[in-house]
């Protein structure tokens, strides 16, 4: 079979999903890999759940990951973390943010956010990372960048050099925002955890 | 010089066009479709080429179709139900013919993820008899877009590229080539032909039957048709699949290692006969795989019929394969085994367990759905809850449109009673009033839409004296698809300025008498105009005007005074994913853009300004 790295990113419209993977697609592009993304534009952008799968390897065929063949599952929100559990591989690493983004109805107290989610991840996971994404994008001075501090943690687990990274958050994203991302990304890459 | 670049299938598609010199393109934006025009926007100062947003699909397809008379190599992109709203000018233009190569790129959204219909355009195809290209990548996309230009030139008709959300909103690295600079030097050769008539009709319609037979041999030729193997691939069983399809299958046999010969189909209509025929031959069973309608499918079982082959063809008429919704890769794989163990038994126990058998246990819990909502601060919101809060006790039925403000529906704002499709709302609106004439009718819609369909609703209500009011929600800009311009902006697709047409100007020329502007964020005024508007006895329009939150810069920032909050959650009858319910109390998060329409409603005056942002 070839060998094709998996990674689904999930979380909430307006998290910059669709910015982190397209760094993550730019990386994989440079080092000659093929590459396919799938993303979710449109209505579900305005707040909905947002899904994202990133593959690239010698030969990628489908755009979308079969259950249990993620090997990476980069969580931006717990809830959506939980939700697209069911692609992560046996033996594959969950990512997550350690944020709760309540939806509506769980706004409105009509529903209710699953209590001690974070456990529960950890039980369902072998190898999981809870990362304090927001906290640390917070003390950057820019909420935004949870996405690049993310990606940094993600980098930790590919081999990839770090320089590579840092070029393709330069041709990913707007001049005067390039140099918080950097940072955010090498916030990530040196995160660990407690 | 090719260069390799990250291009999603609308990108690789306007790419495509570029290096086949497109010279003039116009388009609707419509999801999943928009980013084809976006794309030729953006290089227009390179390549020279006309690039216009139109009001709608039918005039821009109206638009290509001229540029394409006089000779030159025009585009026009729309999404599936788009081609709707083009029907009438693509049915005649199939019996007219072009000139200069003409390629109509209509995005299909299978799921549906953001349509109101899942309907299959390979099928219009068929209806309209012109030839459709079906791409199963964005790399395949890019290379169909150049051919069919051509394609189009040969046959003399337009050719219609449809990929799918999958092949559309997918980015793969792509080999590209010189992009074309053009001059756009047409001519337009009069002629009797160029004028559809009873008599011409009639002949073309010979001529295009006729052209049926020209276009599967153009395409039997063509690289998108392929024979392709995995392992021997001599087990007497194979796949026939059309479009993204492809990739799925591809994946699905590779995961179980499966031994079998695929025909990949780029053209589904008309099928290259030959292909097919020499395909089944060999064959015992073959499983055909394809999004939506069976329409590879059905002209398979017709080829077999008129070969007289015994082959076992199955699909969407034996229920193998769903007729609604997305395919992926487990879904491939579960009809891979069902379909070919049915005759063969070829694949094995094992792998039969290894597919039923779920890896992962999904949560046992029952998660809380997150749908899509209004933005924090959209003026949408102010508006309906103005309109909501001046009709209080009225009868009113409101009727809605397609945009973000379809979001309305959501409780707990639930504003929207109906949506049919792009402009409906005040049809709707005007046929309700004919049933129930006690009622209040109330239609929403936005300024690009209004554009689009509303208008001549909006003459055909005011002629027949409907009596109704219609909220033209003007934000500006056409948020859901990405912010393109549209007349109301005063910008062109290439950023040029130009004519702004008004939409109070619009609704008196329609002959509407009474038409009002308000700003939604001023709620006392938008509701004292909603309530003069709803006593008229005859159609009047109110224009709640203020830009997209998402074009605004950040405002302010409110927040809640817990001394002074009665808990009375008035507040949260916004709906505003700002406001989050703490406990007893509520807090209003860093998400706020500040438009003050809570702070206007709170009854203890609790919510207020934030001085300067943390």
């Amino acid at each position: 079979m070839v060998e094709v790295v998996n990674i689904l990113l999930a979380g909430v419209g307006g998290q910059g999903i669709v910015l982190a993977s397209r760094v993550l697609a730019d990386v994989a592009l440079q080092s000659g890999k093929a590459v396919k993304v799938s993303e979710t534009h449109g209505m579900a952008q305005r707040g909905g759940s947002v899904v994202t799968h990133v593959r690239f390897g010698e030969q990628v065929y489908s755009p979308l990951i079969a259950l249990g063949q993620a090997d990476f599952l980069l969580g931006f929100e717990k809830l959506e973390a939980m939700r697209f559990l069911p692609y992560l591989k046996k033996d594959g690493r969950l990512i997550v943010n350690d944020q709760e983004i309540y939806p509506l109805n769980v706004l409105l107290g009509k529903e209710k956010y699953p209590p001690e989610i974070s456990s529960y991840l950890k039980e369902q996971t072998g190898q999981m990372c809870l990362v304090p994404a927001q906290e640390i994008a917070q003390q950057l001075g820019s909420p935004r960048v949870v996405n690049m501090v993310l990606l940094g943690v993600l980098a930790q687990f590919l081999d990839i050099p770090q320089e590579k990274w840092e070029e393709a958050i330069y041709r990913c994203v707007r001049p005067e925002f390039r140099e918080i991302n950097c940072q955010a990304f090498r916030k990530g890459f040196s995160w660990k955890s407690g | 010089m090719k260069k390799r670049l990250l291009l999603m299938g609308n990108e690789a598609i306007a790419y495509g066009a570029m290096e086949a010199g497109v010279e003039v393109a116009t388009a609707y934006p419509g999801t999943p479709s928009s980013e084809v025009l976006m794309t030729l926007a953006k290089h227009a100062g390179e390549t020279g080429a006309y690039i216009e947003w139109s009001v709608n699909e039918k005039v821009a397809l109206e638009v290509a179709a001229g540029a394409a008379y006089a000779g030159l190599r025009s585009l026009v992109a729309m999404k599936q139900v788009g081609l709707n709203v083009a029907a009438d000018p693509l049915m005649s233009l199939s019996y007219i013919g072009v000139k200069g190569g003409m390629v109509v790129v209509v995005a299909d959204d299978p799921g549906p993820h953001s349509s109101q219909t899942e309907q299959d355009t390979r099928l219009f195809a068929k209806f309209a008899k012109l030839p459709v290209l079906d791409p199963a990548t964005p790399a395949e996309a890019r290379e169909m877009a150049i051919e069919a230009f051509s394609l189009s030139e040969q046959l003399g008709v337009p050719v219609i590229l449809r990929p799918t959300t999958r092949v559309s909103h997918v980015s793969q690295d792509v080999e590209v080539g010189e992009i074309r600079t053009v001059e756009r030097n047409g001519r337009f050769e009069k002629s009797p032909d160029w004028v559809i008539f009873p008599s011409l009709a009639y002949r073309k319609h010979q001529h295009l039957e006729r052209l049926q037979e020209e276009m599967r041999q153009a395409f039997a030729s063509l690289p998108f048709n392929k024979v392709w193997r995995s392992g021997s691939g001599s087990t007497g069983c194979g796949v026939i699949c059309s479009g993204v399809s492809f990739s799925y299958v591809q994946e699905a046999i590779s995961l179980l290692g499966l031994d079998l010969e695929v025909l990949k189909i780029g053209t589904p209509q008309p099928l290259p006969d030959q292909l097919v025929a020499e395909f089944l031959k060999d064959k015992k069973v073959v499983v055909v795989i394809e999004e939506l309608d069976p329409v590879v499918e059905e002209q398979v079982i017709q080829v077999a019929w008129k070969e007289g082959l015994p082959t076992a063809i199955r699909g969407k008429h034996d229920g193998t394969v769903p007729r609604a919704g997305e395919l992926n890769v487990d879904l491939v794989k579960k009809v891979l085994l069902k379909a070919l163990s049915l005759k063969t038994q070829e694949a094995s126990e094992t792998r039969a367990e290894e597919v039923e058998q779920p890896l992962r246990q999904a949560p046992t819990l029952k998660l809380p759905q997150r749908s899509p909502v209004l933005c924090a601060g959209c003026p949408h919101r102010a508006s309906f809850y103005a309109v909501k809060e001046a009709t209080k006790g009225m009868d009113a039925v409101y009727t809605g449109d397609i945009g973000c403000y379809t979001l309305g529906v959501m409780p707990p704002l639930k504003m929207v009673d109906t949506c049919l499709c792009m402009g409906a709302s005040i049809g709707i609106a005007s046929g309700l009033c004919r049933a129930e004439q006690d009622h209040l009718h109330i239609a929403f819609l936005g300024d690009s839409t209004f554009f689009h369909t509303g208008v001549p609703a909006l003459i055909n209500a005011v002629y027949n004296r409907a009596r109704f009011l219609l909220v033209i929600l003007d934000n500006s800009t056409t948020a859901m698809t990405g912010f393109q311009p549209h007349p109301g902006t005063g910008e062109t697709a290439t950023g040029e300025e130009t004519q702004k047409i008004d939409l109070a100007t619009v609704c008196r020329g329609c002959g509407v008498k009474w038409v009002k502007e308000v700003d939604p964020y001023d709620l006392k005024a938008a509701m004292a105009a909603v309530k003069e508007a709803v006593s008229l006895n005859e159609p009047a329009v109110l224009i709640m005007k203020r830009e997209c939150v998402q074009l605004q810069k950040k405002m302010r920032q409110f927040q809640v005074d817990h001394d002074l909050c009665v808990r009375c959650e008035t507040c949260l009858e916004l709906g505003c994913p700002a406001i989050v319910k703490n406990g007893e109390t509520v807090e209003i998060t860093g998400t706020c853009s500040g438009c003050g329409v809570c702070a206007q409603i709170c009854p203890a005056e609790a919510i207020t300004e934030k001085a300067t942002r943390p």
